[in-house]
């Protein structure tokens, strides 16, 4: 079998696919890629369908020694990676031969960089997914990040490598911005205009201490709530809670599945993949869209994504 | 619109108000207070949903009085789901329930497991053993499972054990820790943060990966907790 040796793992390494829906009942968050689209585009790199496992690296990258030859590719940030000391280009496909190191480096743009590799990270599923959930120890390679000297198994792979490469114009189309395009949240009205106004004119600060359960903001406090008692109820990825102390927190992929905080906004589906390249001390503003330009930016994003024209081979 | 108990047999459909949560969620509200005839319809609306999927709905997250659901944007939005949803709701009243499941949860109640065991009694001008009689002799409902895997919120606490949570959660809580927060009181199934007050702890895990349930709780259960010693916590844990 194909395997990957951790020689270093890097500041958070975890096995993650496109996530698993459908557990709330369970109290189990869907968790998955923070940046789903740079997973999705990885994998079809390297001929996978667009939900196999890869890694995710979290601004330090891992250096990892491949045994035998295999395909790979780095998608999302840059983070300066080289294969035997040669520079690797990002979004291409990269044929490794056996004995050969890949070693990633400090972000030079975003928060992550996946790499795929052509069969995908081979781990046991856990309710239908190979998605890591890190606060619950579940999923992903026994539960956890990587450390020095795992040792990793790739799934079946044809072999065949087939250079491959994302269009100039994709990258730019898909590059995340630092405006969160946002619907009200379930408790926006609870929100005096004079909070709406801090809120939508104020810069907002990734705090150091943001992870994948969630996005701590630092800036101007959002005056508190007035509506009432909050009840908890079901909470959705990417909504913006406002705890006491008015500092928002953007709830994220590893996200709790009920909160008793109230919302005052939520980031649109379009711009989530974006969340997930914010890194501590990135500042973002947050702008207020209708549905269905919500949906507008949705089925632009996928159409984009289907396009025949975005990998060129 | 509110609802007490004094409306025990309004209809689901009468009480329901839907609204978006984001793009891609809905959430279904039952009232606006945590009643139990509120809680019914969430189960009710989460069974039949569970035995009649409606396609492009991806999650559910049921709570004290509300549900949220998830759906694919690229194939609903909220006025679809809402025509969808309102057949359902017609129907509450003849979904049926399972007979709830009594669990019994072993608890070795102490200063070592409990930090707070001695706070809590003094906040309430009781004394430690007080505190654990009362929290052992009440039996609670399964709320709902949220915040982790596993967790359920259970309730109601006696009135006389009702205790705001800590003002700065705890960044690590041992996984089994029992606590309680406002009127609610549950089990922590990981190590996570937390800022509920801890009484005590049990040595049986609440969330197991390779179990067939899962989660040892699901929501609608009746728990109550047994108190142990540590004798009996080694041994059960080591079991």
């Amino acid at each position: 079998m194909t395997q990957i040796q951790v020689q270093a793992p890097g500041l958070l390494t975890t096995v993650q696919d496109l996530g698993r829906e459908g557990f709330g009942p369970l109290g189990v968050s869907a968790s998955g890629a923070a940046d789903p689209i740079a997973l999705r585009l990885g994998n079809r790199l390297v001929g996978n369908a667009d939900g196999t496992a890869g890694l995710e690296m979290t601004l330090l990258g891992g250096t990892f020694l491949f045994p035998q030859d295999a395909v790979v590719a780095l998608a999302g940030s840059d983070f300066r990676a080289t294969l035997d000391g040669a520079p690797v280009e990002l979004w291409t496909s990269v044929k490794v031969s056996a004995g050969q190191t890949l070693r990633l480096g400090h972000t030079h743009s975003g928060a992550r960089c996946y790499l795929c590799v052509h069969g995908g990270i081979a781990v046991e599923a856990f309710l239908g997914s190979a998605s890591t959930h890190i606060l619950s120890g579940l999923g992903g390679f026994e539960g956890r990040a990587l450390r020095k000297g795992d040792v990793l198994n790739i799934g079946s792979a044809t072999g065949l490598f087939q250079k491959r490469k994302l269009a100039q114009w994709a990258r730019e189309a898909l590059a995340p911005h630092k405006v969160l395009r946002v619907t009200p949240g379930a408790q926006a009205d609870w929100f005096p205009e004079s909070s709406q106004q801090v809120f939508y004119s104020g810069r907002y600060r990734v705090a150091e201490e943001s992870n994948r359960m969630g996005l701590r903001l630092e800036g101007t406090p959002i005056p508190l709530a007035s509506g009432g008692e909050m009840i908890t109820e079901g909470v959705s990825l990417g909504a913006i809670q406002v705890p006491d102390g008015g500092l928002p927190i953007i709830l994220f992929v590893e996200q709790q599945t009920t909160g008793g905080y109230p919302k005052i906004a939520n980031v649109v589906a379009a711009d989530l993949a974006g969340v997930g390249q914010l890194r501590p001390r990135d500042e973002i503003r947050f702008e207020l869209v209708g549905l269905d330009e919500a949906w507008r930016l949705l089925r632009e994003q996928e159409e984009l994504l289907a396009s025949k024209e975005l990998i060129l081979g | 619109m509110r609802y007490d108990f004094a409306s025990m047999l309004t209809p689901a459909a009468d009480c329901a108000r839907l609204q978006p949560a984001s793009d891609q969620s809905l959430l279904v509200y039952f009232g606006q207070q945590i009643t139990l005839e509120s809680h019914q319809h969430v189960m009710r609306l989460l069974r039949l949903l569970e035995l009649k999927p409606v396609e492009g709905i991806r999650n559910l997250h049921p709570a004290y009085c509300s549900l949220l659901i998830k759906f694919d944007a690229l194939k609903l939005g909220h006025d679809d789901l809402e025509a969808i949803l309102w057949p359902y709701l017609d129907r509450l009243e003849d979904v049926h329930l399972p007979e709830p499941r009594q669990v019994e949860i072993p608890v070795c109640y102490s200063r070592e497991y409990g930090a707070d065991l001695n706070e809590v009694a003094v906040m309430h001008g009781m004394t430690p053993a007080q505190v654990i009689e009362l929290h052992a002799a009440a039996a609670y409902e399964v709320y709902f499972l949220g915040f982790v895997p596993g967790f359920a919120y259970l309730g109601e606490l006696p009135a006389a054990l009702v205790t705001p949570r800590l003002a700065t959660p705890r960044r690590r809580v041992p996984a089994g820790s029992l606590g309680i927060a406002g009127s609610q009181t549950g089990v922590y199934p990981f190590a996570t943060p937390g800022g509920w007050r801890l009484l005590g702890r049990t040595p049986i895990p609440m969330f197991r990966p390779n179990r067939e349930a899962m989660s040892l709780l699901s929501i609608g259960d009746r728990v109550r907790f047994m108190p142990i010693t540590q004798e009996q916590f080694s041994a059960l844990e080591k079991a």
